[in-house]
Formats: C-alpha cells, structure tokens, sequence
C-alpha cells in the first residue's frame, strides 16, 4: 500500500473542503473495498478522510413520508431496519443478498453506491484497463468475459457494477443528497447517478471532485410486492450474474431494475409497461440494446427467465 | 530477529531524524528558534498516528503508520497472533474480529479508525483452562482440521448468534418481518464469509447449533 495521510473530518463540509484542497484526496468510511483497492495499488489516495464520526447515520422520516438514510448507515443496520423491512423489502433483500456478514457489518450507505467494479481485469494491474488507466485499452474485449456486461457497454469498457443495493434504490427512485466544498448541497436523483461507460469508463458518477454523499432519500412507499432475487455462482456470498429488483402492484403493474448486466442499474421506464404482458416483453424491451459477448451471450436469457420467476411469485 | 514492522519504525525514526537535521543545518544562525521547527519537521515526515482503543478489556496505546490495518495492530504490535491473516482481501473471514459487539474483518480497516472502541479477538473469549462456550463445540464437535480458520469462525459464530437474538434478518430468512429462525440453513448462510479450506463445515455448523440449543 501506498502511503498516506490521514484526518478525521468533523463535520460534513469540512471534509468535502479538505478533499477539494488535497490533491488525490479520498473519503473512508466502512473501507472494505477502498482498502481492498489500495492494498493492490489500484487506488492510491496521496490523503485519507475519514469521515466515520460525522454523525450521518442516522435513518430518520421525510416530510413527505419517505425515509433519509444517512450515508455512514452500515448496510446490516439498514437491511435490518422495521420501516425498511416493512416499507422497502426489496432494498432489505438486495443488502442482505450482497457480501458477508462482516462486510455488511462495516460497509456504508454511501461506500456501497461507489464501489467499484469487481472486473477481474480491472483488479489485475498487468492487464489493460481503461477504468483503471485511462487509454490503456481493454483487456475485457476478447478476453474471458462471463461476467460482464452486455448493455450499455462501450469499446472502452464491458464492466458491471457489483452493487446490489443500489439496483433496489433504482427501482424505488431514490435520490442521493451531497454537500460541495463550498457547503452547498446537491441532490441528484440516481437515474441520473451513474454514468455508462462511455470513451470515460473512469468517471463512474456524476458527483464532482469535492462532493460528499451526506443521505440517500427513498420517497413515499410504494407498497406491493417487492422482490430481489439473485442468480450467482454460489448460493452466498458471491456477485451477481443476473439479479431482478422488482416491485409489482395487484393489478401486475410496478417497475424492475436489473442487475449484473450493465455498468449501473440497469432500468427502461418504458420497459416497465410491458409488466402486464409477461417477462418475455419487459426483457425484450429492458435488454433491446443489448451487445453480448460469446461468453456472457447466456445472461440474456437468464434474464428473462430470472424476471419471469419474479413475476410468478409476485403473483403467487 | 526483528519483525518488519519493527524495522519499519526504526526507519521511519531514522527519517525523521535526518529531516530534523536537514531543519537544523538549513538555519544555523537562530539556534534557539529551533525547537519548534524541529518538532514540525518530524510530525511532517514520520506521519504516524496515536490510537487508543481496548482489547479483550485492556486499554491499548500504539502509535502507528496510518496504514496499519487492525489485523496487523492486533498480530504485529500487540502480537495476538490468534487472529490469523488468510487473504488480506476481505474474502476469507479468518482475520474476524468483534468490534462494538459487532464482527468485521480486521483486515479490512485501518487501525485508526477505531479509536476508543472495545475490540474482542479468539483471545478475549476463552482461555485453554476456561473456553467459551463456543469453543469448547468446536471441540467437542471437531469443527476444524488444520485450524487456521478457526480463530475466525469462532468470532463469527458468536456474533451470529447475537445477531439472530437482535433479530437481523437474512438472505434466507423466509419472512423479513418476523423473528429470524435458528435453522442450519440460517446458519450457514451467516457463516458464509468464513471459508475453511479442510471443508469442516459440517462440523462447525454441528458446534453452532449445539451453542445454539438446537439440533444441526
């Protein structure tokens, strides 16, 4: 690991000052993949932040009858809240899906929005990685690409966001909250979060240098029947290859967001009206733009199948 | 023979101690203004950091590159070496610790993100003479064959039972809203970021569910 230095930020705006100040600066806050990334010399932050005693953990009501998550809640403590369970099963169902005990028990809201991808090209250094190196190429292309991502993907990059989290926020519409160095906040709904990958694969987020994630604000429950459901190689513990987060109302409406399948949460609002008339129209239209490789051509139809088991059980 | 980290301090000190001189040859004229301009100059080069936190109920002082995880504070400067180091990478779970009441991968985190916080390593639990309970399963039970997990598995199968008491769901978990069950799928489920090699899983969920009070 590189070295560094090190602070613990006291309030919101100050770290988002102090990170504006210093060149290569990086928050830390649960740091189970910042660290990870560090140890490999994949991340090598000049400054550390660390933003754990900032008080942003809380997971307090709106105004208008939704829920603002702190950024520093611990995915365990936001899997296992009542209103959570009660109001948002599917965002309770994504976390508990992702990771292991331990690392639920440390990463954050916030940290679990970005991290990174778990492309194992990008994780090697001796291979090209645009992501990783801006310009370097992408060894991914032509390479063993099983897990990669078959929409949304460009000539410079076919890697997948590992969330599972942050597909359930997508499909409950939630809105990421920021305060700027100058302390002036910002919030950006996350259809408009993430980035494809585009001739930038490096840039991930439309945050701006500087900007700190304070909450994650979920509107007014929706209500219906909200499922994740996940296909891995394994049956924990693992990343997606596929996974649907779906909410569907009595009358077979609702949304759904995938998974493992593109460089962000992959959700067609137009894909959605589809619902009514089965899985085989919403993946048609969710993954009508859809570019596979040989090797991960599979997922296509993983997908569909993956949603219609979703859609039986919604109705069952 | 001298571990690495020791070396690595006394060549940190080195360090500081030629940037000190280079602060003192640079302003040869005002001696007794040096003081302070030292002192800067060390605390600019070594970068090195007080934490305090407490270990199996002893308050602990160390003073460390920010670097050091708390897997690495806890084997290399405190030498409780019953954590083990498995992957370093947050996939293994043998460096499991608890921290808060709470299990995490110590090798995970920085060891100054944890000031003031009460850390409990396979060493707080039990001793040979007076085990914990759950080690005294995995005993009985044979949940191990080389071991080296097992520091890790233990950590973990204690904090899963308290977190099935203060009704954590799971992935398994049937229903989100109602009380988490004591079932063998339950607990593989929350015991699957502790991999064991020996693949002596059998036994360890065996050695859980009988600390549990339930049949496996």
């Amino acid at each position: 690991m590189r070295s560094f230095t090190y602070e613990r930020a006291r309030t919101p705006a100050e770290a988002a000052a102090s990170a504006m100040r210093k060149p290569d600066a990086k928050f830390i806050a649960g740091g189970t993949n910042l660290l990870d990334l560090m140890k490999l010399e994949i991340e090598t932050p000049a400054h550390l932040i660390d933003v754990n005693g900032l008080a942003l953990d809380k997971i307090e009501p709106t105004q208008e009858g939704g829920l603002r998550i702190g950024a520093l809640v611990r995915n365990t403590d936001l899997a296992a809240d009542t209103r959570v369970r009660r109001d948002y099963g599917v965002l309770s169902r994504a976390l508990l899906a992702g990771a292991s005990g331990q690392l639920r028990n440390m990463a954050t809201t916030a940290g679990n929005l970005l991290q990174r991808t778990r492309c194992p090209y990008f994780y090697d250094t001796n291979q090209s990685c645009n992501k990783r190196k801006p310009g370097s190429g992408c060894a991914a292309i032509g390479g063993f690409s099983r897990q990669h991502a078959v929409v949304g993907a460009s000539e410079a990059c076919i890697a997948t966001h590992p969330s599972d989290m942050a597909v359930a926020m997508r499909a409950l519409d939630a809105t990421v909250e920021t305060v700027r160095p100058d302390g002036a906040t910002r919030t950006i709904p996350i259809a408009e979060f993430y980035r494809l990958p585009g001739d930038t694969p490096h840039i991930e987020t439309t945050l701006m240098p500087g900007d700190l994630i304070t909450a994650v604000t979920l509107p007014k429950p929706v209500g219906g029947k909200q499922i994740y459901r996940k296909v891995r190689d394994r049956a924990s513990y693992a990343f997606a290859l596929v996974s649907v987060a779906a909410i569907v109302q009595r009358d077979g409406t609702g949304r759904v967001a995938l998974g493992g399948v593109a460089h962000k949460p992959w959700r067609v609002e137009a894909a959605e009206a589809q619902m009514p008339n089965g899985a085989k129209a919403v993946a048609a239209r969710l993954l009508a733009d859809a570019r596979p490789t040989r090797e991960n051509a599979f997922k296509l139809a993983l997908a569909e199948r993956t949603l219609g088991a979703v859609l039986a059980e919604a109705k069952g | 023979m001298k571990s690495p980290s020791d070396f690595e301090l006394s060549r940190r000190k080195l360090l500081a101690g030629s940037a000190a001189s280079i602060a003192l040859t640079a302003a040869p004229s005002i001696v007794n203004a040096q003081v302070p301009a030292v002192e800067a100059a060390v605390a600019d080069v070594s970068a090195e950091w007080k934490v305090s936190f407490t270990v199996n109920g002893t308050a602990r002082g160390l003073t460390l590159d920010p670097r050091t995880t708390l897997l690495d504070s806890l084997r290399e400067h405190l030498h409780l070496t019953g954590t083990k180091k498995g992957c370093d990478h947050g996939q293994c779970g043998a460096c499991t610790v608890i921290v808060g009441g709470r299990r995490i991968n110590s090798c995970m985190t920085l060891a100054v993100m944890h000031e003031g916080e009460r850390i409990t390593t396979v060493e707080g639990l039990g001793t040979p003479e007076n085990m914990h309970p759950m080690q005294a399963a995995f005993v009985k039970h044979d949940g191990y064959q080389c071991g080296y997990c097992t520091p890790g598995q233990i950590c973990s199968a204690v904090a899963v039972l308290d977190e099935i008491k203060a009704g954590i769901p799971s992935h398994v978990s049937a229903d989100l809203n109602a009380p988490p069950q004591l079932s063998n799928s339950e607990l593989r489920e929350r015991m699957s970021g502790n991999i064991c090699r020996c693949g002596a899983y059998s036994n360890i969920a065996e050695a859980i569910s009988e600390v549990a009070g339930r049949p496996a």
